[in-house]
């Protein structure tokens, strides 16, 4: 994975709340078996509306996304990260997100950040005047510093680490392969398999 | 001390644990279908890993199927090749797999628990968010990331921090024509669709109680939709006599040991949860959902909300004017006047024999309304043909509905079943979303009772409503 350490750029206010991974890529984007290349499903229904706010000229080259609550609900989909990591955006702010899909975004490098809705009604208001405006989000100091403004976030400790180091969580598992031997020889026998068992 | 169900179970899987770090949880089984798991395998095949046990993983095929000449080749050529996928993934890696056209093919949140496979105090996962149903049984089970899909197919287990638990607590007996779809309506409703964030909900009180596996299922199917990890229901004499002869269940000493050890699992006197919730089981009646997520539900007696006057928070006045706005309605209609162009009953929520016995039950001897259509889709082949053997097809076909092959189907639009654009739907399924079931398409939760009803009347109607 990609490290993770301070972004600069420009960013899309997006006012809803509740943008449910289906809003982020419709399930009809689901059927391709590659990871990558999921960028034109990304808000695609939405898009299609020429006045939504990722169509208009100003937000072109965003690579932070600034959310209402509850953000991610809803299907476990990661194609929702990836749509949103291969259009472009680095960040997703918001007050509130979907634990699968922060669950998800961790894994890909997507850095999720979780800041008061005040201050997130803060920065639509200073986007929305100022559309240019650079945003820098730095994960060693967990601040969002835009036009002289500091916002601090939250991101758990171990996510922090993970991003900073660009950690693989399958390896760091796989360090403890002794531990997950031990484990399963203490499986009950009642629990089922779903393979009959070897002769 | 006393520990609750959900933290009982999560002791008990716990490999590792170290300050400063995520606990390693041991997971007991893993499920699989076509839509999430294709690039978890190509990673395995990159870093030249294996399935570490493939004995504790099963496949079905079930989001992409179609539900009408499942003899043919798939029509979509995308969705066969994602099918196709599975099936060879499958193969290589020595994963048991129901493709379409075997007995126990099926949504996989069906398959799993009619299989025997789910059980009590049991750490379950799949790529896919409705993973909560299998907590009806006292089992830990939640929806998962391809990303963790992957992890768990190479190490069995997952790094995940400790949940917190909320207690949902519904008291009371339910009124005739009141479900267990109801009651989970009702508190998604009441507790919003970020409520449960991070927490395990529990389901407990008198009205769970008396609940049917399939009721529970149902219930703990839709805790996601309230943003939590998962729900879970302590087991009892009903979970047992459920289980008890599945072809995947423990028998003789074992079922002895097992049955010893799922006594167990309940929460202790004296526990404390991170949250409780009460639900008047006395005072629900059927709920529906006016807008566009799960938690926009109110009783079938009310009328459609007014964005400006019904809600506080500036964020929940202008999520319900957007959500208006998509779903075509006007504040003050009282929500019975409703007319629907599709009645769908099927889905992990509730396409259960149980589900179509209910519906099946009030349709008889009545026919669908004029210009409605109604697809009627079991859950999985198992529960088809248990259904024509009980001649719930016949009750169906003969009120007019469309009696379909098992899969995923409208709940979600990936296969051919769908909706148009502004179509208007009263489904049994889960996500109201918009274009969730085909773009454009306007959803309404319902149980399967208010399906069958809406599906005779033509508008949103609860058996109630109905001629005797």
């Amino acid at each position: 994975m990609e490290k993770f350490t301070t972004h600069t750029g420009r960013a899309l206010p997006l006012r809803r709340s509740n943008v449910d991974t289906d809003q982020i890529i419709p399930a009809v984007y689901l059927k391709r078996i590659t990871r990558t290349g999921f960028e034109d499903g990304l808000f695609a229904a939405w898009r299609a509306d020429p006045e939504f706010i990722l169509n208009s000229e100003q937000y072109q080259g965003v690579s932070i996304l600034v959310a209402g609550p509850d953000f991610g609900t809803g299907s476990s989909r990661e194609h929702a990260v990836w749509a949103l990591k291969d259009y472009g955006f680095k960040v997703v702010l918001s007050a509130r997100f979907a634990d699968i899909f922060r669950g998800n975004s961790a894994k890909d490098g997507l850095l999720t950040a979780v800041l008061s809705q005040d201050d997130i009604e803060l920065l639509w208001k200073l986007l929305e005047n100022n559309p240019e405006a650079e945003v820098t989000v730095d994960l060693e100091a967990r601040e969002v510093r835009v036009e002289g403004h500091v916002f601090t976030f939250e991101v758990d400790d171990y996510t922090r680490w993970r991003l900073l180091e660009g950690l693989d969580d399958i390896s760091l598992t796989l360090r403890h392969a002794e531990a997950i031997d031990e484990f399963e020889t203490e499986r009950p026998a009642y629990k089922p398999k779903t393979l009959p068992a070897a002769v | 001390m006393p520990h609750t169900l959900a933290e009982k179970v999560w002791a008990d899987h716990v490999v590792r644990s170290a300050d400063g770090e995520p606990d390693l949880l041991y997971i007991d089984l893993h499920l699989l279908h076509e839509v999430t798991s294709p690039q978890a395998f190509d990673g395995l095949r990159a870093a030249g890993r294996q399935v570490r046990r493939p004995e504790l993983t099963i496949a079905t095929e079930d989001h992409n199927t179609p539900t009408l000449d499942i003899d043919k080749p798939i029509a979509d050529p995308v969705s066969r090749l994602q099918i196709e996928t599975l099936r060879k993934n499958c193969a290589d890696f020595g994963v048991r797999i129901h493709p379409l056209g075997d007995a126990e093919q099926g949504i996989v949140h069906v398959v799993g628990p009619q299989l025997g496979l789910t059980q009590p105090g049991m750490t379950v996962v799949c790529g896919d968010s409705h993973t909560s149903t299998h907590g009806a049984f006292g089992a830990l089970a939640f929806g998962i990331g391809t990303s963790e899909v992957e992890h768990v197919l190479a190490t069995q287990t997952l790094p995940l921090k400790p949940f917190k638990t909320m207690a949902v607590t519904v008291t009371g007996e339910l009124a005739e024509g009141v479900t267990a779809k109801d009651v989970v309506l009702a508190v998604i409703a009441k507790i919003g669709t970020g409520g449960g964030q991070g927490y395990v909900l529990e389901y407990r009180g008198p009205a769970i109680e008396k609940l049917s596996m399939e009721g529970r299922m149902t219930i703990c199917n839709m805790s996601i939709e309230a943003g939590a990890r998962a729900g879970m229901i302590a087991p009892d004499e009903t979970t047992f006599a459920y289980l008890k002869g599945r072809a995947h269940a423990p028998s003789g000493a074992d079922w002895d040991a097992a049955v010893a050890y799922w006594k167990t699992l309940r929460t202790d006197e004296g526990a404390t949860f991170d949250a409780e919730v009460v639900i008047d089981g006395d005072a629900l009646t059927p709920y529906v959902t006016w807008g566009t997520n799960p938690g926009q539900g109110l009783p079938l007696s009310a009328s459609v909300p007014d964005p400006e006057t019904d809600f506080e928070a500036e964020v929940d006045k202008t999520a319900a004017r957007k959500a208006l706005e998509y779903m075509g309605l006007q504040a003050g209609t009282p929500l019975r006047d409703i007319k629907v162009d599709t009645v769908f009953l099927g889905s992990c929520t509730n396409g259960r024999l149980e589900d179509l016995r209910a519906a099946a039950a009030v349709i008889k001897g009545r026919k669908v309304a004029d210009g409605v259509r109604m697809l009627v889709v079991p859950g999985s082949a198992r529960v088809r043909l248990e259904a024509e053997a009980e001649g719930l097809h016949e009750v169906f076909l003969a009120a007019g509905a469309e009696w379909r092959f098992a899969g995923c189907s409208m709940c979600l639009g990936m296969n051919p079943d769908q909706l148009a654009p502004g179509e208007r739907s009263a489904s049994t399924s889960n996500r109201n979303f918009e274009g969730r079931q085909g773009k454009g398409g306007r959803t309404h939760l319902v149980s399967p009772l208010v399906a069958a009803a809406t599906a005779v009347r033509g508008t949103l109607s609860s058996p109630s409503d109905l001629a005797a």
